[in-house]
């Protein structure tokens, strides 16, 4: 039972920091620190997403920058005809947030549910090196189609908007993606606690006992492949507006690489992991960033012993093994 | 279009298929007998062609770099089985993923550092400068022997796996593990020579590339993702479907990017046709695994284990 209450408690001050910090960030005046919050929320947002792909169904998927980067460009395209007037495939373009985030996650989800398809006749080994193929094969598709930027990416010029909050301000913007997160969190506790989610969990354990009694492991798999996907699309959306720019880059495989980090480093299926892991890997490149241009050298070091010797990242580190929910 | 360009055309795809084998076979000779997924085999690529490229450009002969390449290669691949791989045998695809993608971070800023952070060049050997006239088309020297030494070190390696104890030991793993311990093979020592045995044809397929490109931090891992590719056509685990898997793939993306864009252009505007082709192409190999995926899962040639 005191793992629990550690669990409760370091969930609280993961929560309550990330908003904290940003909000001295804000009296004091350091829109550097405020970006650096966003950018940790929106990484840990699209974990949140992996990290029910991962975490709960246990499905590798090494290609989920994919979603990350098709939620990237459904802003910068949106916001590109709204800005020129021109359609895409007849739809007008739009810079309202509130239109864009469902967009994107639909863009997002329906790509997932195609790859995912195909991927999840597989397993194991071979799952990870398809998904990986499958999203390499839209990475390439977005740096050789010129229409929207080709390898250079998209601008956004104008931020998109969001009714009565003006998102050009950095803490605006950050409290929009700290919200969803929390949203997404919140989500993802509900789907582990649901009937669905615990045939999920046991046919991550087992499949052939799931399916002996009666359920399609198929059908639920995909069906979280998808939800899993479409947050991760939503973060990329936030992301191309944080940084004015819809980047083929966000979808490169080291992207993906690196959420499937911030799942291990926080914990895997762990409520909060993907918070503390995003909190952890953007600190990790903004302080040793900063000393030494080969910082990656050492965070593929302090990931390589986490691997070999401290399995279960910080937050099993903090609050136990034990799962809550 | 004439038929020489086409079939120029044909002897690159075969020369870049050949390529992707001897990656591909590393590749799914350690997944096959260790179970391991690697990702740093790219890195193993790299480290061929920068060792070859240096050791070149010191010495001035290109054949002495080759061997270094080789031998830089081997020699790190051993030293990465015996510090971390051995230690991931028995653990889960997600912490091998994770801790050979830590490798390849730590190798490719050890590379910049050790390197420099600009591309290095190197020469193709004077012995291989030249084109040959093949009736059809005059055609590379150098890249008529690459495919020459594709298909030799192919052929080397049937026979290492088919006629030698080693390639009998190899097999045997690849089969029951335990059993093959028990019958008193050092299983370990077994599993450093693989290892080793797929980084050098990691490191001689970089070395061997790196005369027609410029060796640079990050080559590996565009070759690393297609040699995924081939081994999943061709089924994880074996050289023989490694080999159709690298030759499909090899032909099938070299003749799609020089002949789609001409496609379209029977139909499109030029400026569209090259652009919509050249988009076409480059997923087209990636189009290719989904068909095969829907009609055999696991791939061409499965093993069964």
């Amino acid at each position: 039972m005191p793992d629990k209450r550690r669990e409760y408690a370091l969930n609280a001050v993961l929560a309550l920091g990330l908003l904290l910090v940003p909000l001295w960030a804000y009296w004091a005046g350091s829109p550097f620190t405020i970006t650096v919050f966003t950018r940790i929320a929106i990484f840990a947002l699209a974990a949140v997403g992996l990290n029910i792909a991962l975490g709960l169904g246990g499905m590798v998927s090494f290609g989920h920058a994919v979603y990350f980067g098709v939620g990237g460009y459904v802003a910068g395209i949106a916001a590109q005809h709204a800005f020129n007037g021109e359609t895409f495939l007849g739809i007008a373009g739009a810079n309202q947030m509130l239109i864009i985030w469902p967009v994107a996650m639909i863009a997002a989800g329906l790509l997932a549910a195609v790859i995912g398809a195909f991927s999840l006749r597989t397993s194991g080994i071979f799952f990870i090196m398809i998904t990986l193929a499958f999203a390499q094969m839209v990475y390439y598709f977005a740096i050789s189609w010129p229409t929207y930027g080709g390898e250079d990416g998209l601008p956004i010029y104008v931020r998109n908007t969001f009714p009565g909050l003006n998102t050009m301000r950095p803490w605006n913007l950050f409290i929009l993606c700290w919200c969803l997160l929390m949203l997404a969190i919140g989500a993802f506790a509900l789907i582990r606690a649901s009937r669905f989610g615990a045939a999920l969990m046991a046919i991550r354990q087992n499949p052939d006992r799931v399916a002996a009694v009666g359920i399609s492991p198929f059908g639920i798999k995909l069906a979280a492949f998808v939800i899993s996907a479409m947050i991760t699309g939503l973060a990329g959306a936030l992301m191309a507006d944080l940084s004015r720019f819809a980047s083929p880059a966000a979808m490169a495989w080291t992207m993906s690489g690196e959420l499937i980090v911030i799942i291990i480093l926080g914990g895997t299926g762990r409520l909060f992991g993907p918070v503390a892991g995003a909190a952890v890997l953007v600190g990790f490149e903004v302080i040793f960033g900063g000393m030494t241009e080969h910082w990656r050298l050492w965070l593929g070091l302090v990931l390589l012993l986490t691997v070999l010797f401290a399995r279960g990242g910080i937050v099993t580190l903090i609050a136990g093994r034990e799962r809550l929910g | 279009m004439t038929a020489a360009l086409l079939f120029e055309q044909f002897l690159n795809g075969l020369q870049f298929g050949l390529m992707l084998f001897l990656m591909s076979a590393g590749l799914t000779l350690v997944f096959g007998v260790m179970g391991l997924i690697n990702l740093a085999h790219g890195s193993l690529f790299m480290i061929g062609a920068f060792f070859c490229a240096a050791a070149a450009g010191l010495t001035g002969n290109f054949w002495l770099g080759l061997a270094a390449g080789m031998a830089a290669a081997a020699a790190a691949g051993a030293l990465i089985e015996v510090t971390v791989m051995r230690r991931l045998y028995t653990r889960d695809h997600l912490d091998q993923v994770l801790a050979t993608f830590a490798l390849i971070l730590i190798l490719s800023e050890g590379t910049k550092i050790l390197f420099g952070p600009f591309p290095l060049y190197l020469d193709v050997p004077p012995l291989l400068t030249g084109t040959v006239d093949l009736g059809l088309t005059p055609y590379p020297l150098y890249r008529l022997a690459l495919i020459v030494a594709g298909i030799g070190v192919a052929l080397g390696l049937w026979l290492l796996i088919g006629r030698t104890r080693l390639g009998i030991r190899i097999r045997a793993g690849e089969n029951d593990r335990e059993m093959i311990a028990a019958l008193g093979v050092n299983i370990r020592a077994l599993y450093t020579v693989v290892f080793a045995l797929g980084a050098a044809l990691a490191g001689l397929a970089g070395a061997l590339v790196g005369a027609v490109q410029s060796v640079q931090v990050g080559m590996g891992e565009p070759v690393l993702i297609l040699a995924f590719v081939v081994i999943v056509i061709g089924g994880i685990g074996s050289i023989r479907g490694a080999m159709v898997g690298a030759l499909l793939v090899g032909v099938i993306d070299t003749m799609g990017r020089f002949l789609l864009p001409q496609v379209f252009a029977l139909f499109l505007d030029p400026s569209k046709a090259s652009g919509a082709g050249a988009a076409l192409a480059s997923i087209l190999v990636y189009l290719l695994m989904a068909l095969i995926l829907v009609i055999r899962p696991k791939g061409l040639f499965p093993v069964h284990a």
